[in-house]
């Protein structure tokens, strides 16, 4: 269970977190939704330990991680799948598979793992020997999920995994997000496409100017006319 | 005839500067800190390999397996005392601190070389270093040659290591994105402790060499620093092999200029190699666009 008690995160003078507490319970799959700039990654960021609080906590199980580095985050099973997907270009896909397994509790398991991410993502097989930066958007996002899968994570962090891909790559990778929840995996996502995520996801946060305003089970929120007119936008209503 | 000889002598002085400039592409490339001192850690690698032959008559060659790894350790020490506060600075902020240590470690490196070995030139004088091979009218100095392969096996295994080992991969990782690096749960303070200190090995080795090839003095820092800068800019950062290919295209050009231009035009080919890479070439000849 992840939990987030009035966190505070700043760059500088600039407060972009401001008092931010959520729960999320295991093999629980929750969106967190909200304007640009509201501070959603900046809230990933900081469970992964990339970013410090200035004030809060953030307990992981029994554990306070909220001044954990990144690399104990990892092996603790949070695994952050970042913005753009930040995949290292230069080197093969199964090498940055094989990074994704770097810490030595997923060293461990490293080949079976490696074999359950291919039966995944068949196109990574077939691409292994290629250069990251060869494949398609798409293929780069699956490959940033594998690679993010081979740390062997019990909570997926994922950030805007939809943006920049075709809508049929959308779908089987959100498809794909659903059987990974189905089989017991935590997943906090944040999502441009809030009308897919919605759908998905079980539960729901909204955050503005690094507040949280509201929340709750994901299927209401789809109904509420404040989340329809600031989120999913005119369109909406026949989209699903 | 005489262009030939030059550019024989350039290619292998080049293997040098490839070898120099590797170390210094692999800590800047890694840490995003330009190591100005690169050129005096260089020269005390020149003067452990001298040191073991004067006192203890240890065959250069086979002092190199010791100087490499002492290096390493010197490269740790520096790491946790001067630049592991450097690379916890933003980006930008980087190169100009580390500019700062750098040029002050250098003062200190150079003094304290005159201190131990006093501003006379050196070399490592063994019984074959007169030996020269002959190909028909040109003569290839032996010592030279072995240089020049000594320094090409180090990179080969340095590649090796970089492109098979876990922590290999975790440096160039590193490399690449920092940041995404720590996602993959690699303790990023350590490769970059690691990188440092193979990038001051290098420097050592390619030091000791210049001592069997060559000679040195106190002073010869600068004058590495900056042949090691320019290969890294003619070559870009990312590739071993790129910065040592980049440095025989440096010999080469300075061998040309002396035939064509004389002798004195040697040091100034390779500032205008420079200016005209970051023109027309920024990222470098053999570096990826970014």
């Amino acid at each position: 269970m992840l939990e987030i008690e009035n966190l505070h995160v700043a760059y500088g003078e600039l407060l972009a977190l401001q008092g931010v507490s959520l729960m999320i319970q295991p093999g629980e799959m929750v969106a967190l939704v909200g304007p640009n700039g509201a501070g959603k990654t900046t809230l990933l960021k900081t469970i992964a330990g990339l970013l410090a609080a200035r004030n809060g906590v953030i307990r992981w199980q029994t554990e306070t991680i909220s001044k954990t580095s990144p690399q104990r985050i990892v092996e603790h099973g949070i695994a952050l799948v970042p913005e753009g997907r930040r995949l290292f270009a230069a080197m093969t896909v199964r090498e940055n598979l094989e990074l994704g397994a770097f810490t030595s509790r997923a060293q461990k398991e490293k080949t079976a793992q490696l074999e359950k991410i291919f039966a995944l993502f068949p196109r990574l097989a077939e691409r292994q020997r290629q250069r990251a930066g060869s494949l398609s958007g798409g293929e780069q996002q699956m490959l940033a999920l594998g690679r993010a899968l081979m740390g062997l994570p019990r909570l997926l962090l994922l950030d805007e995994p939809s943006l920049g891909l075709a809508p049929r790559v959308v779908e089987s990778i959100m498809s794909i997000l659903s059987e990974l929840h189905r089989n017991g995996m935590g997943v906090l996502i944040v999502e441009q496409n809030v009308h897919a995520v919605l759908a998905l996801a079980q539960r729901a946060y909204i955050l503005e100017s690094g507040r949280i305003v509201g929340g709750g089970n994901a299927q209401k929120l789809l109904d509420d006319d404040h989340v329809r007119a600031a989120y999913l936008g005119p369109l909406a209503r026949g989209a699903v | 005839m005489i262009l030939t000889q030059q550019l024989i002598l350039g290619l292998l002085v080049g293997g040098l500067y490839g070898l120099a400039a590797a170390g210094l592409s692999l800590t800047f490339g890694v840490l995003r800190v330009l190591n100005v001192a690169h050129g005096e850690l260089l020269m005390l690698g020149g003067y452990g390999t001298f040191w073991l032959f004067a006192i203890w008559k240890i065959d250069p060659f086979a002092s190199l397996l010791a100087v490499g790894p002492a290096m390493f350790v010197l490269g740790v020490l520096l790491y946790v005392a001067l630049f592991q506060f450097v690379v916890k600075a933003h980006e930008e902020a980087r190169i100009k601190n580390s500019l700062l240590i750098g040029f002050g470690l250098t003062l200190v490196l150079h003094a304290l070389a005159i201190q131990l070995w006093t501003a006379d030139e050196r070399s490592v004088t063994t019984a074959y270093s007169g030996a020269v091979m002959r190909l028909g009218p040109f003569a290839v100095p032996l010592l030279r040659l072995s240089s020049l392969l000594f320094a090409f096996a180090i990179l080969a295994v340095l590649h090796l290591f970089l492109s098979r080992t876990r922590w290999g991969r975790a440096i160039r990782a590193t490399a690449e994105d920092w940041e995404a690096a720590a996602l993959m749960g690699i303790p990023v303070g350590k490769t970059y402790l690691l990188a440092f200190a193979l990038g001051t090995a290098l420097a050592g080795i390619a030091g000791g060499l210049v001592s069997i090839s060559y000679s040195i003095s106190p002073s010869i820092g600068m004058e590495w620093t900056l042949k090691a800068l320019i290969v890294v800019v003619l070559a870009g950062l990312g590739s071993l092999f790129g910065s040592f290919a980049g440095g025989i295209l440096l010999g080469l050009a300075e061998a040309m200029s002396v035939v064509f231009l004389g002798g004195p035009y040697r040091e100034v080919v390779g500032l205008i190699l420079f200016l005209i890479v970051l023109v027309v070439r920024p990222q470098g000849l053999f570096g990826a666009r970014s």
